[in-house]
């Protein structure tokens, strides 16, 4: 009788836990744009574990991470944040929170998580737990009626979140850590256009792209007192620029081995910094407009992709040699590129071929194919231990 | 962003019959341009076109809009704005072609 009864509590055991215990330290999300999916995919086996529908308008859709790895928070064109449990692989919670919105980012301790919003413009804070609105921080301007097109939104030390104001040249600092009595610290003609952000890995410099001149704002947030200042000014040298199709994005990963390797706007070159001094020290030319910019984990590599019509194409500057070693063509249309944790292989969206390929970043070799429908952004959990994602 | 100069301007202008070009085209490219208007539009404008960094493309946002000034900010850009020119990728004709679908409500891809 014994025997039969742990049979049977071992069979009634397995029946109801359904899935295999796992972690998610290798999993992450696909964005399919056209179908409003994510694929939730798994970078070990290379596989596609299966897909969440129902997110709405993704065009233009990212995501942050819960700390434990185990939530995806999808921030949707049409205002939509989607908190998606990727081991259930099913919408945790979902909340229009705007009109039309950009991004978002994740606090330093993980309870809230902040969109950045076009329309209306400004920032909302939610609790990351239940999505409960607890802060709301419109980016007025001018008279105080108007308002601005937030950007480049980052996570900073101190559960303080970072940002800039498009139509304001304005960047924002905004202090949560009383959640519903945010403190907001505003810096002021940071120059013309900011498009985006950036926090570098050690969380004490964030960078705004300039669109609208040469140049990008940075902020000391290690001595803020000492306000925005200009670094590149003027690294066009007054040369007629070339139309930009595609904005670039600029996050953490551009820093590498003391140095910040950046897309030039209207100019097919990266331009390299120094991180200590924030002085030039090279540019490397490329095929076309950089959009992404990411450096390996290791730093060793860089990758970059392109706007508009040099989309189709990949380069990698070896950051030794300060030059491009390797142009891949991934597929049409490249959206996107995320690196494995420690950077082994990467993963590269192909929109317009409606698949991901993966390389091995040693050899260039290609090492899988997945579809997926019109793919993005692809976002792997190892973005929830990163100041900055 | 100020390549075009006045003179480039206005020879187009010369250029550009009196009559406007309404002839559609050929299948094929029309799948082209909604797809270029879609999505590479879209990457400022919205995959809706409901806006994004630019502003909405839709009927009743573009309704005071000239059609004529919508040409030339598709063929030449905005100056002083993030609109590039997109005369290296498309005709006048083709141009026209997608002012007046975006007045009268963008048609969607077909995959």
């Amino acid at each position: 009788m014994k025997p039969l009864f742990s049979i049977l509590a071992a069979l009634l055991l397995s029946a109801c836990s359904g899935a295999v215990l796992r972690g998610t330290g290798d999993l992450g999300v696909v964005i399919e744009r056209a179908s409003g999916s994510v694929a939730v995919v798994d970078s070990s086996a290379r596989r596609i574990l299966g897909r969440v529908e129902g997110l709405g308008d993704l065009s233009h859709a990212s995501a942050v991470y819960s700390r434990d790895g185990r939530y995806a928070y999808v921030f949707g064109r049409d205002g939509g944040l989607t908190k998606v449990d990727i081991l259930e692989r099913r919408i945790a919670r979902r909340i229009i929170q705007a009109g039309n919105s950009i991004g978002g980012a994740i606090s330093q301790d993980g309870r809230l998580v902040a969109a950045q919003n076009y329309q209306p413009g400004g920032i909302k804070v939610f609790d990351a737990e239940t999505l409960e609105l607890l802060a709301d921080i419109p980016a007025t301007f001018g008279d105080g009626q108007q308002r601005a097109k937030v950007v480049g939104l980052a996570d900073v030390p101190g559960n303080k979140f970072a940002y800039a104001l498009f139509e304001a040249g304005e960047i924002w600092v905004a202090d949560l850590s009383t959640p519903r009595e945010p403190k907001v610290t505003k810096f002021r003609n940071i120059g013309n256009q900011p498009y985006d952000g950036l926090v570098t890995p050690d969380g004490r410099y964030y960078i705004a792209g300039l669109f609208g001149e040469d140049g990008l704002a940075l902020v000391d947030l290690w001595k803020p007192e000492q306000g925005a200042r200009k670094i590149l000014a003027n690294y066009g040298k007054g040369v007629e620029k070339l139309p930009v199709f595609k904005m670039p994005h600029l996050r953490g990963w551009a820093v590498a081995g003391g140095r910040a390797y950046l897309p030039a706007i209207g100019r097919h070159e990266v331009l390299v910094v120094d991180t200590a001094t924030w002085q030039e020290v090279g540019r490397i030319p490329v095929k076309g407009q950089p959009v992404f910019v990411m450096a390996r984990p290791d730093g060793r590599q860089v990758w970059v992709n392109f706007a508009f019509p040099d989309y189709s194409h990949v380069q990698v500057i070896d950051t030794l040699e300060q030059k491009v070693v390797q142009t891949l063509s991934p597929g049409k249309a490249v959206l996107h590129m995320e690196f494995t944790p420690r950077g082994e292989n990467v993963w590269i969206s192909a929109r317009d071929d409606n698949r991901v390929a993966v390389y091995d970043t040693a050899s260039f070799v290609k090492l899988a194919e997945l579809p997926a429908q019109a793919p993005s952004g692809i976002f792997f959990t190892s973005r929830a231990a990163r100041m900055g994602f | 962003m100020t390549r075009y100069s006045g003179c480039a301007l206005a020879a187009l202008f010369l250029l550009t019959p009196a009559v406007a070009l309404t002839a559609d085209p050929p299948p094929e490219r029309m799948r082209d341009l909604v797809r270029m208007v879609r999505q590479d539009c879209g990457s400022c404008h919205g995959l809706t076109l409901k806006g994004g960094l630019g502003p909405p493309l839709l009927p009743e946002t573009l309704l005071e809009k000239p059609a004529e000034s919508l040409r030339y900010t598709v063929l030449l850009g905005r100056p002083g704005t993030p609109m590039p020119p997109w005369n290296a990728f498309m005709t006048e004709a083709e141009a026209d072609w997608i002012v007046r679908q975006l007045i009268q409500g963008f048609p969607e891809e077909t995959r």
